[in-house]
């Protein structure tokens, strides 16, 4: 069972879980329940480079699609294939299974993210 | 109500191009223009498309939602759209209303599939109701239990289009390029496209009527400013679309991956 309060957030509805200099990226389960059922993920290439707050992917559900942002600056390290071929793990387990990409952090994390108290009050 | 007027109330302005004709692929390019490179609010409407066209969703897989042979051998042009959601043909009996808006447009409006979806269907209940029992069911606009318009989103940060292809009318046959789709909403209840769709001439009375409905709709939330479509070229919106259409050897490559 994942510790959410050992996540860092973003305003855009992200979670990262840190370890050394990768970032685990997924999307919360607030987000995932607005979604709604997700039925198609387009993430980065492993081997790209993201920016923070830039568009890096898309999320469809079943009648719309909406960005992917990227939370921080880095080089993506691994894609999750898993969620690739299944996307319904992202609703399924938005913070375990349904992980999106890892992402090796260049420079310091933003300054801006949210630890799970703020992450709640956005929510509230 | 005048530019003034709209001061005074409030209402945010939404710039309102009519077109007739209007080839779908090259109205999806102009949406996808004012979407990501614009900031103002948009309704665009169109009526008809010049063929029949099959216009799938961001994801769609032709082997999973489209008779390819049959769509080869007739020479069915098949588009990829930047947008969610399921597969649809047009024609020129398509009636096309989208609109693109920024976050502040709708006031509480919460930049989600589902709200932006409810806020739509009080906008068509509004414009329809009177012609028969209109609902949004699941995602859908229906009378009754017939599904007569199919619509799609694309979500932002900080803007969101929501486009509908409503069946005015449609040729029966040309149904027949389509599959039955592998996610279909609950209602549907595995019934053909025959027994699923309906035709909205059966319940409107006029093309006219509906769009008039619509705008009257759209004017309780906005201040409608009329735009001619070639005055949007002279706004000089950069954007390279990513609404395509596929190639035939992309189709028959899809083809072959099924018979393997």
């Amino acid at each position: 069972m994942t510790d959410l309060t050992a996540l860092s957030y973003t305003s855009e509805h992200e979670w990262i879980a840190l370890d050394g200099d990768v970032a685990t990226v997924g999307i919360t389960d607030f987000a995932a329940e607005k979604l709604g059922d997700v039925v198609f993920v387009d993430l980065p290439a492993a081997g790209s480079a993201v920016t923070a707050g830039d568009v890096c992917g898309e999320i469809e559900s079943t009648k719309s699609v909406g960005e992917l942002y990227a939370p921080l600056d880095g080089t993506v390290v691994e894609v999750n294939d898993a969620v690739v071929d299944d996307p319904s793990l992202v609703n399924a387990d938005p913070f375990g299974d349904g992980w999106l990409v890892k992402i090796r952090l260049d420079g310091d994390l933003p300054a801006d993210l949210l630890d799970r108290a703020a992450y709640e009050d956005l929510t509230a | 109500m005048n530019l003034h007027n709209a001061k005074k109330t409030a209402l945010p302005i939404m710039n309102l191009v009519k077109m007739q004709g209007v080839p779908i692929l090259d109205q999806l390019h102009l949406e996808e223009r004012l979407l990501r490179s614009d900031f103002k609010n948009w309704c665009i409407l169109n009526v008809g498309t010049p063929q029949p066209t099959i216009v799938m969703g961001v994801s769609g897989k032709p082997s999973e939602l489209v008779n390819i042979k049959s769509v080869i051998y007739n020479q069915v042009p098949v588009i990829r759209r930047f947008t969610g959601g399921g597969t649809v043909i047009v024609d020129k009996e398509t009636i096309f209303v989208t609109l693109i808006c920024s976050r502040e447009a709708v006031p509480l409006l919460n930049l989600y599939p589902q709200p932006i979806m409810s806020w739509t269907g009080t906008l068509y209940h509004d414009a329809l109701s009177d012609f028969g029992k209109f609902h949004l069911r699941e995602n859908d606009y229906v009378f009754n239990n017939l599904k007569f318009g199919g619509n799609a989103q694309s979500i932002t940060k900080n803007r969101w289009i929501h486009h509908t292809s409503f069946l005015w009318d449609y040729d029966v046959k040309n149904m027949d390029y389509l599959k039955h789709p592998p996610r279909s909403p609950k209602y549907r209840l595995e019934r053909s496209h025959e027994e699923f769709l309906c035709k909205m001439k059966y319940f409107v009375p006029s093309k006219l009527i509906f769009i008039e409905k619509t705008l009257n709709s759209l004017q309780k939330h906005f201040v409608l400013r009329p735009i001619q479509a070639d005055d949007i070229n002279a706004l000089n919106i950069p954007y390279a679309p990513s609404s395509r259409l596929l190639t035939k050897e992309e189709l028959e490559k899809e083809l072959l991956s099924t018979t393997a």
